[in-house]
């Protein structure tokens, strides 16, 4: 009973950082069109900004504190790469889908190949407060405080984009934008606006389940984005692109599955469990779990 | 039928291109900037088997993306099964040459056949996503290492026991030289007659506009299949050359990194086109195994940390150097010459959106009233 | 008599296709101008040239403000509201979130939309995807109209609605037609008999007439040889 109540939190705590990539890649999805692939980068990029600032603090403020300055400063980095990618790479190639994917690409690749140039190829560990170590009981079981984190703040990030897109004007732009984009700019509106703050949105989240993640494995490496994007991709899929409660849902399948399966079948049957779950849920359901695309 | 020159050109060309190519290792000359030792170094014939074996595979990916317009993000796939599973009848089964390269071509028909079945259900970015996933069980599989066969991340060693002396030893380099340009060259004839022929025209004309495949009666379904397996099936055959060349599988070669590359190298030679897939192959795998060198160079190390840094990843100036093609130069490099609307990655446009369902875009009115 | 929309030369190709070819009309200030023409001969491509949303070559000056360069949200903000063909409402999104989508810079005039079309104050809440046909076509109007617009462009409000609904459209047509210049595209030839001053028709991506609405369509051998026979069935088709 304990492990299984172990094997569930720690799967919701993996659910939540595919949450986090994926609600960001869905938006950017249902609102553009473009697969992000430079997504990983934007979180690799807010968790190695966390894990320097965190080096410049050493000494000067406790852990606790220079790891909530270090953690703003990793989500700041990662919204502002994310607008400044899609004001200078994305927007020039506006309704060039192809283009558009290709050119993250490239960045996925060049981003990752810097951060591997500047603070080499070997994971750097993770100064986290004491107390995200220690572990409290639930049921019988010690869980690590650090996955209370995470599903905690993948549920108020949950709550705070329903509430950006159901009680804000730009919300309401994102929402309309994913059923109808041309209908959007004919009602007077400039999409581009939104374009760039779902991206900087997109970036934050991402950066968040970048320093999530170094929390949960203790520390950071140059391909950690690019490892978890994957299945960021698989739940956006799952979940039906441009659906952020879909993804939601998804995301807590995935992160349980895969926990699941790890435990009690064999280590690494997680993963290809997931992919199973995908082909499933395409041969019965080809649009995703959410069944249409245009629901937020 | 006549002959026109261009005709005759277009026929001439790969011929004296191959003639030039299978004379390489018998020229003792020296390039100095471009290659360390002269041409006939087995160092030098490595590299350049490297690029013919990649710009084949390359090649067998444009199949797929450049002609009918099917961006799949997991090409690494059938690439790794040829590389593995002849490396692991070799090495761990210890089974001949031949039986190795009938099992592991069997298997580079039937797993294509199965997961481009299940995929193929999904278009555009759906079937983008689902063939990264299926690569990514891939390279778990790999990682895993079931009964000890792949090695892991340590890679498979290939062992020479069971391959004919002529594969064997470092003077036998010119040997794999010639069989990697005897599959490059396999895979440009195969691909010429492939596009050349009826599926072919389908599947460009898929590419084109998928609705107007189905209301003339035909089903993409299953022309999408057959150029997945075909395209596949090279790929695989690709593998087994690359394992020859380098004498060893390693997790690199099914890992997501490897498709980008892929689908980079394609962009950069440009998509659909005759020679753009094999000269951006061979280009991309020249930069990749020569920047490392470049970077370790006195002139490279003796500048200060900001430009140093940047400049000793390859990966990142393979990475910038495909962001501004793709801005700059979308035809890719052979788009060059002959550049003008709908060429290159603009005649891709569109194939990311099949059948509507994704989205709600009315950019381009589903009728003109 | 002044010209508010002016068209010079508009040409507009879909790939190989060349659905304009140099088409020239004017749309006087006031009232309704309607745009005739069989299916597929270019007037919903026209209405999306002057959006922005088509490419077009050639000259669109709103008030000799020429628009051909514009993005299509500049285009509206220079004063003029699109009814686009086919109901194309928000269907995910609320009646009232439709029309707060449509707000511009304050001055929503609910009043006059609310009286126009009464049923949207009661519907605010439901989704637009479930309002029936002749609602979502109020939607879209009202979402027009709910900002001062110099002119408004109408692609087809009465196509496949029931004939008391046509009706019921046509006399909202005829209250706008009071409040600003309209650009209507119509096939139901009463509705144009009822509302428009003015008619422009369209043949293959040309205009072949242009002149007062009384003049033509008082002579039913000339609207035959315009718009083919559909148009004389279809003139019975309001009272």
């Amino acid at each position: 009973m304990s492990t299984l109540v172990l094997l569930t939190i720690t799967g919701l705590g993996l659910g939540a950082m595919y949450f986090l990539i994926a609600s960001g890649l869905s938006l950017i999805y249902g609102l553009m069109g473009v697969l992000n692939f430079a997504h990983g980068a934007f979180l690799t990029v807010g968790a190695y900004a966390t894990w320097w600032l965190q080096g410049v603090l050493d000494g000067i403020e406790s852990t606790a504190v220079s790891f909530v300055l270090a953690a703003a400063l990793g989500l700041l980095v990662g919204a502002a790469v994310a607008a400044l990618v899609e004001l200078v790479l994305i927007r020039p190639l506006y309704q060039r889908h192809i283009e558009q994917v290709l050119v993250t690409v490239g960045l996925a690749l060049a981003i990752t190949a810097l951060v591997q140039g500047i603070w080499g190829a070997d994971a750097r560990v993770y100064a986290v407060p004491d107390w995200t170590i220690d572990t409290t009981e639930v049921l019988g079981a010690a869980i690590p405080n650090d996955r209370f984190v995470e599903i905690a703040t993948a549920a108020v990030v949950l709550i705070g984009l329903q509430l950006f897109l159901r009680r804000t004007r730009y919300g309401l732009i994102v929402r309309a934008g994913v059923e109808n984009r041309a209908m959007v700019t004919a009602l007077g509106i400039d999409v581009r606006r939104a374009f760039t703050l779902v991206f900087a949105i997109g970036g934050l989240a991402a950066a968040l389940a970048g320093v999530l993640s170094g929390i949960y494995f203790g520390s950071i490496d140059p391909e950690r984005g690019t490892s978890l994007l994957i299945f960021a991709f698989i739940v956006v899929v799952i979940g039906g692109l441009g659906s952020i409660g879909g993804s939601a849902v998804a995301a807590v399948v995935v992160g349980l599955l895969q926990q699941y399966a790890n435990y009690y079948a064999s280590s690494g049957l997680g993963d290809l469990s997931v992919v199973l779950l995908l082909a499933v849920v395409l041969l019965l359901r080809p649009a995703g779990l959410s069944g249409s695309t245009a629901t937020a | 039928m006549t002959v026109t020159p261009r005709a005759l050109l277009g026929a001439l060309l790969p011929l004296v291109l191959g003639l030039l190519l299978a004379a390489v290792p018998l020229l003792s000359l020296d390039v100095p900037w471009l290659f360390n030792g002269p041409l006939d170094s087995p160092g030098t014939l490595q590299v350049l088997a490297a690029c013919l074996v990649l710009g084949g595979v390359a090649m067998s990916y444009d199949l797929l993306f450049g002609y009918t317009g099917l961006l799949s993000f997991g090409h690494a796939l059938p690439f790794a099964l040829g590389v593995y599973v002849s490396a692991i009848a070799l090495t761990r089964w210890e089974w001949g040459m031949w039986a190795a390269l009938g099992l592991t071509l069997a298997v580079g028909l039937v797993v294509p056949l199965g997961l481009g079945a299940v995929g193929l259900r999904v278009g555009g970015i759906a079937f983008a996503m689902v063939t990264l996933a299926f690569a990514q069980a891939g390279a778990v599989l790999v990682q895993k290492n079931p009964r000890a066969l792949t090695g892991g991340d340590e890679g498979l060693g290939l062992s020479f026991e069971r391959l004919p002396d002529f594969f064997v030893g470092v003077l036998n380099t010119k040997n794999l030289y010639w069989l990697a340009l005897a599959y490059a060259a396999f895979v440009f004839v195969v691909v010429r007659w492939a596009v050349g022929s009826s599926p072919g025209h389908v599947w460009q004309a898929i590419r084109e506009n998928e609705q107007r495949v189905e209301v003339l009666g035909l089903h993409p379904y299953r022309f999408k299949l057959m150029v997945f397996v075909l395209s596949s099936f090279l790929a695989t055959a690709g593998g087994v050359v690359y394992l020859l060349v380098f004498g060893g599988a390693t997790p690199a070669v099914i890992s997501p990194n490897f498709t980008l590359a892929l689908l980079v190298m394609v962009v950069i030679g440009g998509t659909g086109t005759r020679f753009g897939a094999l000269l951006g192959g061979v280009l991309y795998t020249y930069l990749d195994q020569r920047l490392p060198s470049l970077a370790g160079s006195s002139e490279v190390q003796g500048l200060p940390g900001i430009l140093r840094t940047p400049l000793s990843e390859p990966l990142f100036l393979l990475g910038t150097l495909f962001i501004l093609l793709v801005l700059f130069v979308p035809g890719g490099l052979t788009g060059l010459a002959a550049r003008g609307p709908g060429r290159g990655l603009r005649r891709l446009e569109g194939s990311l959106r099949p059948g509507g369902t994704s989205g709600g875009v009315t950019a381009q009115p589903e009728e003109v009233g | 008599m002044s010209a508010l929309l002016e068209l010079r030369d508009l040409h507009v190709f879909y790939g190989q296709s060349h659905v304009l070819q140099g088409v020239s009309f004017d749309v006087r200030a006031g009232g309704v101008t309607a745009l005739l023409g069989r299916n597929g001969v270019g007037k919903t491509t026209t209405c999306r040239a002057i959006m922005g949303l088509a490419e077009p070559r050639g000259k669109i000056a709103l008030g000799g403000h020429d628009l051909t360069r514009l993005p299509t949200h500049r285009i509206v903000r220079l004063g003029i509201g699109y009814v686009p063909e086919d109901r194309d409402v928000f269907a995910g999104l609320t009646v009232a979130e439709n029309l707060r989508l449509a707000e511009r810079n304050g001055g929503a005039r609910y009043e006059l939309v609310y009286d126009l079309f009464p049923e949207l104050r009661e519907r605010g809440r439901q989704l637009a995807g479930t309002l029936s046909g002749g609602q979502q076509q109020m939607l879209t109007i009202a979402r027009a109209l709910l900002n001062e617009n110099r002119l408004l462009l109408v692609d087809e409000p009465t196509k496949g609605l029931a004939p008391l609904l046509v009706t019921e459209v046509a006399h909202a047509l005829e209250r706008i037609g009071e409040l600003a210049t309209v650009l209507l595209v119509e096939q139901n030839l009463g509705v144009v008999r009822r509302v428009a001053r003015d008619v422009v028709v369209l043949d293959a991506g040309k205009v072949v007439h242009a002149g007062p609405a009384g003049e033509l369509l008082s002579d039913p051998a000339r609207v035959r040889g315009l718009l083919g026979v559909s148009g004389g069935r279809e003139v019975r088709s309001i009272a």
